[in-house]
Formats: C-alpha cells, sequence, structure tokens
C-alpha cells in the first residue's frame, strides 16, 4: 500500500505565546511534529506494518523542518519529502499549502493518506480535507479508528463526542483525532536508521508551481494577546459558608446561572 | 457592495443549532444589505426554515433526500453545489462545528477560494470586514481579511451574538431537488456518548475535571453539577490519560477549545496547554486542594479544598436557589 502521512512543524504546546513584530516570536521556542499529525504517522506505520507497503511523510516549510521529518522517520516511516518554500514564498495560507500538495501528490497514486485534523498552531483544520477533494479522493475527519479491508476502510469518525462507524471507499484520507493510537517514541536503533533513509527535498519549481499559483487568499493583517486574564477572588472562611458566597456570586455578580 | 450571503443551517436531532443563528448575525454585518439565504439540507428539514427565517434569513432554500439523513462530506456536498449554483453568492457562512469544519475546506477547495475558518468575532462591516479568530488554541489571535473570491467564513459556537428571534418575519422556504449519488462513504451506526444531548461547544456551562477526580467514577458528581446548570462535562488531558474519561471529553491544545459562560474546573493544576483550551471563557471557577495550582490565576473564583466535599455542597446550595427562585 501507498501511504503518505502529512506533517507539520509547530510549537511545542507547553511553548508561550509571544508577539514581536505582528507575528508569532519563535526566539528559542521548542518545535514538534503538531500532535495530531504524529497520530497520522503512528497509523501510518502501523497500516504498513499490517498490509505491507511503505510510508512517506510529507511537509512544507523551511530547512528547519528537517528536524521534524527524521523524527517521523525514526518512528518508522520509510521516506521523507520536504517542499521548500523558504525562498519562494513570504506568506502561505490554505489554500495554497493544499495547492502545493495536491499537486505534489497528484501523480503519486496513494491508496491512503492521513494528517493530523488540526494543527496546533493556525487551528483552521482545512489542508488535509482540501487536499482530499484537490485529488478528487474520499476523505473523512476526526477518526478515532482505521480498519483496512482491500479498497474499503472501516473508520470511526468522532462527531463531537458521538462516534459514527462510516464505510469509506478508497483511496482515501483521514485526519486523525485523539485517541487513534499512542504514537511511540523513536527507538536509539531507529533514530539511527533514521539518518540513512531517504529525505528529498524540493522547490515549487520542482512541482511545476509559480509563486503567482499561490497568492494567499487570506491574508494576516495583525496578531495580538487575548487581555490577561486578572486573577479573581480565592474565597476565605468556613468551606460551607464558601460555598454559599460562590453560588450567590455566580448569580448575582457574574449572572451565570 | 451589498453581498448575497448563504448560510447553512445546521440540524442536529431534528433541531436547529444555536451556531446557525449565530452565523445569520455574522453574515448580516458582512452582507451590507445583500440577501440572506439560509440552506437546509437534509432527508426532512423544510420545516425548519421559517425559524431560520424568524432569526433574520430572508428566505430559505431546502435540499431533501432520503440520502441526506445522516451528513456525509459527499452528500451535503452535492445538496450544498447544487444551491451555490442556483443562488451564486458572494458570500458564504457556516458554524465551526463538526460538519462545518469538515465540510467547508471541500467546498473551498471545490470554489478555489479561501476560507477564514473559525471566527470569533468581526471586526467592521460590508468590504472592511475584519476577521478574529484564535491561533494556538486561544493563546493568540489573529486578524485576517479576505483579498480575493467570495468571502467565506466559519463562525465558532457561542461567540457571536445571534438576532432576537421575530415571529412576525417571514418569508418564502423553496425546495431544490438534487441527484445525491455516488457517496463514497456511508454511516452505519451511530453511538451517542455526549451527556444528555449538550454538546461541549455550544454548552453555556461546562464542569470540567482533572486528575483529582481520581477515577471514573470520581466524575459522577461532576455529572451531576452539570446536569443541574443544563451544562456538560469536559476534562483535562490528565484525567483522559489516566483513563478516568474518554479523550472526546479533552479540554486544552490538543483536544476542544471551549468558550461557556461558565467553567467550572474541578481538581484541575491548570497546566498551559489546559488553559488554552478554556482560558477565554467568560467566568471560570476554579476548585484545587492546592491554593498554588496555576488554574486559580485565570479563575475569577476560588475555592482552595476538596472536590469531593465541594461540588456535592454546590449541587445542594443551587438546588435550593432553584426552590427558592
Amino acid at each position: 500500500m501507498n501511504i503518505y502521512a502529512l506533517v507539520k512543524r509547530t510549537f511545542d504546546t507547553e511553548e508561550k505565546i509571544s508577539v514581536q513584530n505582528g507575528g508569532i516570536a519563535e526566539d528559542g521556542a521548542e518545535f514538534i511534529i503538531n500532535p495530531y499529525d504524529e497520530y497520522a504517522v503512528e497509523e501510518a506505520i502501523r497500516v504498513r506494518d499490517e498490509h505491507g507497503g511503505e510510508v512517506t511523510v510529507l511537509t512544507i516549510g523551511s530547512e528547519e523542518a528537517e528536524k521534524q521529518l527524521r523524527t517521523a522517520l525514526a518512528m518508522g516511516a520509510d521516506k521523507a519529502v520536504l517542499i521548500n518554500t523558504e525562498d519562494d514564498l513570504d506568506e502561505l495560507d490554505e489554500f495554497g499549502a493544499a495547492t502545493i500538495i495536491a499537486e505534489y501528490l497528484n501523480d503519486k497514486d496513494a491508496d491512503l493518506i492521513l494528517a493530523g485534523n488540526v494543527a496546533i498552531d493556525g487551528g483552521s483544520g482545512q489542508v488535509g480535507p482540501r487536499v482530499a477533494e484537490l485529488l478528487g479522493i474520499n476523505c473523512v475527519t476526526t477518526i478515532t479508528e482505521l480498519k483496512i479491508d482491500g479498497d474499503q476502510a472501516t473508520v470511526v469518525r468522532d462527531v463531537e463526542g458521538d462516534s459514527e462507524t462510516i464505510e469509506a471507499q478508497m483511496p482515501l484520507l483521514i485526519t486523525a483525532q485523539q485517541g487513534l493510537n499512542d504514537p511511540r517514541y523513536p527507538s536509539l536503533p531507529g533514530i539511527m536508521k533514521a539518518k540513512k533513509k531517504p529525505l528529498e527535498e524540493l522547490e515549487l519549481d520542482d512541482i511545476d508551481l509559480e509563486e503567482d499559483d499561490l497568492e494567499v487568499k487570506v491574508e494576516r493583517v495583525d496578531v495580538f494577546l487575548p487581555p490577561e486574564k486578572q486573577a479573581g477572588r480565592v474565597l476565605e472562611g468556613d468551606l460551607q459558608d464558601q460555598v454559599k458566597e460562590l453560588v450567590q456570586l455566580l448569580r448575582t455578580e457574574a449572572k451565570v446561572i | 457592495m451589498s453581498k448575497k450571503v448563504i448560510v447553512l443551517g445546521e440540524v442536529r436531532d431534528g433541531a436547529l443549532r444555536n451556531v446557525s443563528f449565530e452565523a445569520i448575525a455574522a453574515a448580516k454585518k458582512i452582507s451590507g444589505g445583500g440577501e440572506i439565504v439560509g440552506v437546509l439540507i437534509g432527508d426532512s428539514v423544510q420545516d425548519l426554515g421559517q425559524e431560520l427565517i424568524q432569526y433574520g434569513a430572508d428566505r430559505v432554500v431546502a435540499v431533501e433526500h432520503p440520502h441526506l439523513k445522516y451528513y456525509t462530506s459527499d452528500g451535503f456536498g452535492q445538496a450544498f453545489m447544487a444551491v451555490h449554483e442556483q443562488e451564486e453568492p458572494e458570500a458564504i457562512v457556516f458554524g465551526h462545528t463538526a460538519l462545518g469544519k469538515d465540510l467547508s475546506p471541500k467546498i473551498a477547495a471545490k470554489l478555489q477560494s479561501g476560507l477564514v475558518s473559525d471566527v470569533t468575532e468581526i471586526e467592521g462591516e460590508d468590504d472592511d470586514a475584519v476577521f478574529i479568530r484564535p491561533i494556538y488554541s486561544g493563546k493568540a489571535f489573529e486578524k485576517v481579511k479576505i483579498n480575493e473570491g467570495p468571502v467565506f467564513f466559519t463562525v465558532r459556537p457561542n461567540n457571536i451574538e445571534p438576532l432576537a428571534q421575530d415571529a412576525g418575519r417571514s418569508g418564502d422556504v423553496s425546495s431544490l431537488s438534487a441527484d445525491i449519488q455516488n457517496l463514497r462513504s456511508v454511516v452505519k451506526d451511530v453511538v451517542t456518548k455526549a451527556t444528555d444531548g449538550v454538546d461541549m461547544s455550544e454548552a453555556k456551562v461546562i464542569v470540567a475535571g482533572g486528575r483529582g477526580v481520581k477515577g471514573p467514577e470520581g466524575f459522577e458528581p461532576l455529572k451531576e453539577l452539570a446536569d443541574l446548570l443544563g451544562g456538560a462535562i469536559g476534562a483535562s488531558r490528565g484525567a483522559c490519560d489516566a483513563d478516568y474519561c474518554d479523550y472526546s471529553l479533552q479540554i486544552g491544545q490538543t483536544g476542544k477549545v471551549v468558550t461557556p459562560d461558565l467553567y467550572i474546573a474541578a481538581g484541575i493544576s491548570g497546566a498551559i496547554q489546559h488553559l488554552a483550551g478554556m482560558s477565554n471563557s467568560k467566568v471560570i471557577v476554579a476548585i484545587n486542594k492546592d491554593p498554588e495550582a496555576n488554574i486559580f490565576k485565570v479563575a475569577d473564583y476560588g475555592i482552595v479544598g476538596d472536590l469531593f466535599e465541594i461540588i456535592p455542597m454546590m449541587i445542594e446550595e443551587i438546588k435550593q436557589l432553584k426552590v427558592n427562585a
């Protein structure tokens, strides 16, 4: 089976966010594979181990994303592709990102494409489904279970707490929801092997795209932090009285119950 | 310039979801006085058309088909595109729900258009509209504008005030027939897990538990409190990782991002990744044994103590209040 996992390099979830020159300050931040994409990579490896085939991890970004690709290779992916847009593009929106990925995948005959259901930085959750649409293949989002039998997949989809069991035709793009699996940590031999696995670096030219094809439709005009929440009141006194006071405050001051 | 806007009215358990009324209010803001057309898709939804009109739609187009009983992106995509072809709108608004998140990027790809997901606020009106949306799960926000193509966005539930329902408003509800065929995905079974149908993303009240609930049964008092307040229960990553509850309840940077009117955090320490998912709630109550817990830094009201003592007391107190009211 020809399997692709789409990954994005993102800030570590533990990072504090600060704003600098109209953007998010990246100095000294730790970067990781977007956690939802990590589920996608793990699932891709499991599907390959069960059904055979090859897992390719794909990302768009700068050379710095090589580190996250190596991590995915160390987990067990077979090959990696970095589409390096650093020299060509200043801005990239979801339309552009999906166009690039779909253009690359267009002639690859993927049987299964896995992605995270959302990236924890931009948070739009658009790129996966857009890619499926551009490739004209079936797509199911936010899945927590995947079984493949021939050209048919059975998936469980998380729908705001409800679970739908869906029979889906392959080729298929799925986006991973939490609970799909527990991603493995790369082992030491895995890390050693990853250094020798193929990592192909491409530029827009290589996939017949130009800057003009990717002009942003949606443009960021500002970034700001939410107003700092003032620490409120910690109540005091007898516990029973505190609870009474709390309920009163919620009713009369906050007016939420 | 005035814009014709189509707004998808989302139906769950036979009723329209609030977020659809919020989407209509958002549509009005950017329409410049243009027509607002509600869209209903399902196997039996046309009767809900008048309600969309009472909340501000000028007219409604309904697509009904037996294959639209359950949401599939192929089925709803075909139905929506049939409406789109008929109406040729300049703008499209969906709710940022499971359905909206799944369908909107596919429609945007079909239309080769931009899409602004998860809008919490709109500044300015008409062509000058600037959309505000959370990034880094609400640790920051960005303002974006649409440079080219249709104005297409999804609104996060519970953030944009809907228009007041006006029972006197009336308008045309028409049906459009569409071929719904070649569905590549088929829904075989649905298991409902959410408590009493109150979904976290739309809940006005959320009672969330962390490691401090100590086990699956520790969620029981939280559930009782949530039920009493007509709310939903949620959880921290710690509680989910410890198998006290299902991952679908997780709130945080990985997990759901919620903005209820009232968020009660019980036995949650307040790791930065959890705060990202809930700190934009309107009122936050923290209950924790540890007076140094981070959660108190974002809480409006805090009680230091054992949640298993405090939650039952709250339940009694609120019951009393309801009796007296």
